[in-house]
């Protein structure tokens, strides 16, 4: 199996570089036929492993070591694959959508100049992702995580001609940075404390590090707080929480298969999985999953709030992203790792589409992406409309859509989590509930029922775009519906992820799922699940999220202008998205310029250039000068000097 | 192999006055030419050393020892470790990369531009295989004389300014260190071999005033805040050609020289003023990286960046771990491509726009796409992206540094926000945006001249990034025997 492993992201790889060398000579067919042909081979591939550790059920994962990458003060630092339930799960996920995204790019960016760069930077992205969720150590996570984010900032600013694409690339990339820089602290401690970068030498030793202490400005923690806030830094950053979600929404500034690939269906969720594959880890900090759940809960809640006030039709879905990412780490928090695995293979699958189907839409109208232009498009849009309804019940996590398993094994999770902040959380994602259904189908209905608004003559070419955007939607359209049923028994019952995900006994989140059961498995779990679904506050807070927005936007189109000028104040937080971006513009972006203009002027070339250096080389010159004056040149001067010197010594001499 | 190093050391500078002479009078042509073969034989001279060399002992090897001046005890010797190697490498091959950047660029007096590297090329690895302390003060300082006229002949319309400023800095700094030597000369019972001053024992009090002097030496060179302003007026006036090797070999000097000298010599002084070094590093690292963020001039950009990356080599020299030690090496030859490289970049650009000024470009991804190419891997390499030459030196100075001082790692880390702050801003003025005037638009892309220097560049930045092992390889044994040695005290 092992050279499986390495073909899976060497063939993404391959495909990358020689489209990138040669992207010319192959012409725009060479490059996504290659590009594709790749993908498809991983994805194949990833199944093939995928199906090996179901039916092995290898315990621990597979290990296996590609090279040694170095060895620095004896220890070795290696590039290497883990394969368990938890990577091959990923494996799929990531081939799977990428695939979908490869085939609908082809429509999509049919008529753009930068074809085949495109296709190379998919196509590493996909290589970079499959190194990260492979990855056995925290040195090659860390190179799929910065890969990743590389690819990110090269396809944010892939219409680089565009001063929003590029402001926006640099602000992801250094938004990620911040994230990075505790990630990147976080492995030095792990390093310090257990003397390896590699998962199995690091996980084995977590309960023997698990009591040790560390006295930092807050008090004496246990360093396995530390270490797991470190890297929930990290993963705050990938995975967009607050406070370091505002690169997210930005980077809608890509083309829109971008948006579906990597800013929501697998780049942004590596944050989430880091932590589930660190879950041996943060099993050992109540603090750290503390917060993890409630920093998820306020992304969960407060971004889905600012998602009500878009009308660009991917901010919409940018805001949806944020939201579901919240609900995935408060699945992490309340040790629900498994959980949120789920939710994040489902969200790949429904976020996708739902990015893709507003793809379909921007083709259609001519690349407008304002909600207030559309209206009333279903009839001739259908197969966009009903892949995008499909979308839009998955998010809002209406049965038997596969974000409703998903979704309500959180908020069962999350409901029999005992720790602080979990009263909060549970709060938060249950009205994410009604937020989520309401402005999904406010996306919906805007865009596809109520009166046309599209300009005239734009109305008469109105229609579905060709196959290869279409068939996408309808391929990632079957998992959206079908994925919760399939998977919702084996994760329930804790099966699915074996000994990937650790989840310590006191925990009682993964007992409580199990419990829900109530011993039922297959079908019938299936069904007692959605049945017993209607009957929950999840599902009717979801119904009336629907129904209110079909009455703001489909029965009473002016009520919504109405409710936003009585509440002006909040309104007007929610557009201004909470200040988060002005705040960072000011204090960051144009702070450090200033801070560093200060310096420049001030301290660098005033005080030392200035001051020191050519103060001493003035300060030379000057005496120099003044010493000048004495050599005069005129012999007279100098017997003048002789005599008053013999004079001085004679005196000196005498009267000593 | 004995001899392979004076021929390393003496080919480059006989190459010098071979192309001197035989160029004189215009013949530009031919004096290119012999450069470029001779700047070729001797890379590919110094690749034995590479390849004969034996990691597995941390003693000096490919030794030469003569006697050379009987009356002071004063030999000609020379010798290598696995950590002057590959900085000797390095040397070898940019003066390759420079003579082929200079082929069009340098128009006046052809012939003394490309002697004049070759002959700095012989003294640089003079300074790095020297193991006598006076032949490695001669090198130190002849070096310098090159490198002046190169600044003050083919620099920009300050560099008489910059030119002086840089030879009286560096000057004053060396002479120090000459006090020192000669202080170890005396109390080792008049030996000017380094070894013995290693051995010496030293009272704690000569110890620090012998680092102090080291340090006016090494700290100019590196250059280390607060003594850097020579830096950026040097490589802003320097052309292309003077600004690769002052930025990829010159300050490396320093950091050998602190390896070599301080470290060894005065063991405990060095540890009792680790505080020190590493203040001054952190102060490079964050606010120099401040500073850089308002510069305008790319050249100036770049140069406060590299006094920031230096930042790492220093820092990870004075936490006493083998990770930061080996992190600081990588370091120093990293960053050797990646400056390198960038003022490589800046020179592609002034040739054609005659303007480094940032304000001047803007867009240049359309016009020039295989060089954006270029510049954004360089950048992405300079911003410290794993895969990249210039992750692997921060990333295990840092981890190094955490074993020590968790605050210390935490401060070196803001390089990852800001290195990438200011190069990405950069990258983001020049390569991104709008075309900015039909001047930008008309630019005509890297030609295959252009091509040949940076691939190679750019291939070293990935495979030291994604293969460092070799080179760690080669460091290691040197590397386990200086800590070994700092870890004992000297005091009597």
């Amino acid at each position: 199996m092992s050279a499986v492993y390495l073909a899976i992201p060497l063939c993404c790889l391959a495909a990358a570089l020689v489209i990138g060398l040669f992207g010319r000579r192959i012409g725009r067919r060479g490059a996504h036929c290659i590009a594709i042909a790749a993908v498809a081979a991983a994805f194949a591939l990833s199944l093939l492993v995928y199906a090996d550790v179901r039916s092995s059920g290898a315990a621990g994962g597979v290990f296996h070591t590609v090279y040694i990458w170095g060895v620095s003060g004896g220890v070795p630092m290696r590039v290497g694959f883990m394969i368990d339930a938890l990577s091959a799960t990923m494996m799929v996920v990531v081939t799977f959508v990428s695939l979908m995204v490869h085939i609908y790019t082809i429509g999509y960016m049919a008529g753009d100049p930068g074809y085949q760069r495109f296709f190379c930077y998919i196509a590493l992205f996909t290589f970079a992702m499959l190194m990260l969720v492979m990855s056995d150590n925290f040195l090659q996570l860390f190179f799929g995580w910065e890969a990743v984010g590389l690819v990110s900032y090269l396809l944010i600013g892939f219409w680089y001609e565009r001063d929003s694409a590029v402001a926006a690339n640099l602000k992801a990339f250094l938004v990620n940075r911040v994230g990075d820089f505790g990630f990147l602290l976080g492995i030095a401690a792990v390093l310090l404390l257990f003397g390896s970068l590699d998962y199995a030498a690091v996980f084995a030793g977590a309960e023997r590090v698990s009591e040790q202490t560390v006295s930092t400005p807050f008090g004496e923690w246990k360093w396995m707080t530390l270490v797991c806030l470190l890297l929930f830094v990290g993963a705050m950053g990938k995975s967009a929480q607050v406070p370091l979600h505002v690169w997210l929404p930005d980077s809608m500034e890509g083309p829109t298969p971008i948006s579906a690939l990597i800013h929501a269906a697998t780049m942004v969720t590596a944050g989430i999985f880091v932590v589930a594959r660190m879950s041996p880890l943060f099993e050992f900090s109540e603090a750290a999953l503390s917060a993890v759940l409630v920093i998820g809960a306020t992304t969960a809640l407060f971004m889905g709030l600012v998602g009500l006030v878009q009308n660009d039709i991917k901010r919409v879905v940018a805001y949806s992203t944020l939201s579901q990412l919240g609900y995935m780490s408060v699945a992490l928090g309340a040790s629900a790792y498994h959980v949120a695995i789920f939710h994040l293979g489902t969200h790949a699958f429904f976020k996708a589409l739902l990015f893709l189907a507003a793809g379909s839409v921007i083709i259609a109208m001519h690349h407008e992406q304002d909600m207030r232009r559309m209206g009333g498009l279903r009839t001739m849009l259908p197969v966009t409309y009903i892949t995008c309804a499909v979308g839009a019940l998955a998010l809002s996590g209406i049965p038997p859509f596969a974000g409703f398993f998903s979704k309500d094994a959180i908020i069962i999770a999350v409901s029999h989590s005992d720790l602080p902040g979990a009263t909060y959380a549970y709060a938060a994602v249950l009205l994410g509930v009604f937020v989520t259904a309401f402005y999904s189908f406010r996306m919906l209905f805007m865009t596809f029922h109520g009166k046309i608004r599209v300009a005239p003559e734009l109305r008469r070419e109105l229609r579905d775009p060709p196959g290869v955007v279409t068939w996408p939607l309808v391929a990632l359209a079957v998992p959206s519906l079908l994925a919760g049923m399939v998977f919702f028994g084996p994760v329930m019952d804790g099966s699915f992820f074996g000994e990937a995900v650790h989840i310590a006994p006191e925990h009682g989140a993964a007992a409580a799922l199990d419990a829900q059961r109530h011993g039922r498995s297959g079908v019938l779990l299936i069904l007692a699940a959605i049945l017993h679904g209607f009957v929950t506050a999840p599902f009717w807070l979801a119904v009336a999220g629907i129904a209110a927005a079909w009455y703001c936007y489909c029965e009473a189109p002016q009520l919504p202008a109405r409710i936003a000028s009585a509440c002006a104040p909040l309104h007007a937080l929610l557009r201004h998205k909470y200040g988060f971006d002005a705040l960072y513009q000011k204090l960051f972006a144009e702070g450090s310029r200033a801070l560093g203009g200060f310096l420049f002027r001030r301290v660098d070339a005033g005080l030392v250039d200035g001051f020191l250096v050519n103060g001493a080389a003035r300060l030379v010159g000057r005496g120099a000068k003044t010493l000048r004056a004495v050599q005069t040149g005129l012999t007279y001067h100098y017997a003048f000097a002789m005599i008053i010197g013999l004079f001085a010594l004679v005196t000196y001499f005498v009267w000593r | 192999m004995s001899g392979l190093l004076s021929a390393l050391v003496w080919l480059p500078v006989l190459a010098g006055a071979a192309v001197l002479v035989a160029g004189a009078g215009r013949r530009d042509a031919l004096a290119r030419r012999l450069a470029l073969g001779f700047s070729l034989a001797i890379f590919l001279l110094s690749i034995p050393l590479y390849t004969n060399f034996d990691a597995g002992t941390a003693e000096m090897q490919f030794t030469e020892r003569r006697v050379w001046i009987e009356a002071f005890n004063i030999h000609y010797a020379l010798g290598v470790d696995g950590i002057a190697v590959p900085l000797i490498l390095l040397t070898t091959l940019l003066t390759v990369i420079v003579v082929i950047a200079g082929w069009k660029a340098v128009r006046e007096r052809v012939a003394q531009y490309m002697a004049a590297f070759l002959i700095m090329e012989g003294l640089m690895i003079g300074v790095f295989a020297a193991l006598d302390a006076v032949l490695f003060y001669l090198f130190w300082e002849a070096m310098l004389i090159p490198m002046f006229l190169i600044i003050g002949v083919w620099g920009g319309p300050n560099r008489i300014y910059a030119a002086v400023k840089f030879f009286l800095y560096t000057l004053l700094g060396s002479l120090l260190m000459l006090v020192a030597l000669l202080y170890l000369y005396n109390e080792s019972g008049g030996s000017f071999v380094i070894a013995d001053h290693h051995a010496l024992p030293l009272a704690l009090l000569p110890q620090q005033l012998i680092f102090f002097a080291f340090f006016a030496a090494f700290a100019v060179k590196v250059p280390m805040f607060p003594v850097h302003t020579w830096l950026p007026d040097a490589h802003v006036e320097a052309p292309t050609g003077g600004s690769v090797i002052l930025a990829a070999v010159m300050l490396k000097m320093g950091g050998y020289g602190f390896l070599r000298f301080s470290l060894p010599i005065a063991p405990d002084a060095s540890r009792e003023l680790a505080w020190l070094m590493i203040a001054l590093s952190l102060v490079a690292v964050v606010y120099i990286a401040l500073v850089a963020l308002a510069q305008r001039d790319m050249k100036k950009l770049i140069a406060y960046s590299s006094i920031s990356h230096m930042g790492f080599v220093t820092l990870g020299l004075f936490v006493f771990n083998a990770q930061a030690i080996e992190g600081a090496v990588v370091q120093m030859i990293s960053h050797g491509f990646i400056s390198g490289a960038l003022f490589l970049c800046v020179g592609v650009l002034y040739d054609r726009m005659h303007s480094r000024e940032l304000e001047s470009y803007g867009g240049i991804a359309a016009p020039m796409p295989v060089f954006a190419a270029f510049m954004v891997l360089f950048a992405m390499a300079n911003s410290g992206l794993p895969g990249t030459s210039g992750f692997v030196g921060e990333f295990l100075v840092i981890l190094g540094a955490f074993q020590a001082n968790a605050w210390v790692a935490a401060a070196a880390a803001l390089t990852l926000i800001f290195g990438a702050a200011y190069t990405l801003w950069m990258v983001k003025r020049v390569v991104y945006g709008k075309v900015i005037s039909d001047a930008v638009a008309a630019l005509p892309d890297v030609d295959a001249r252009e091509i040949l220097f940076l691939s190679v560049l750019a291939g070293l930045v990935l495979l030291v990034g994604l293969w460092p092992a070799p080179l760690l390889e080669v460091m290691r044994a040197s590397i386990e025997n200086l800590l070994a040695h700092t870890a004992v005290s000297k005091l009597p």
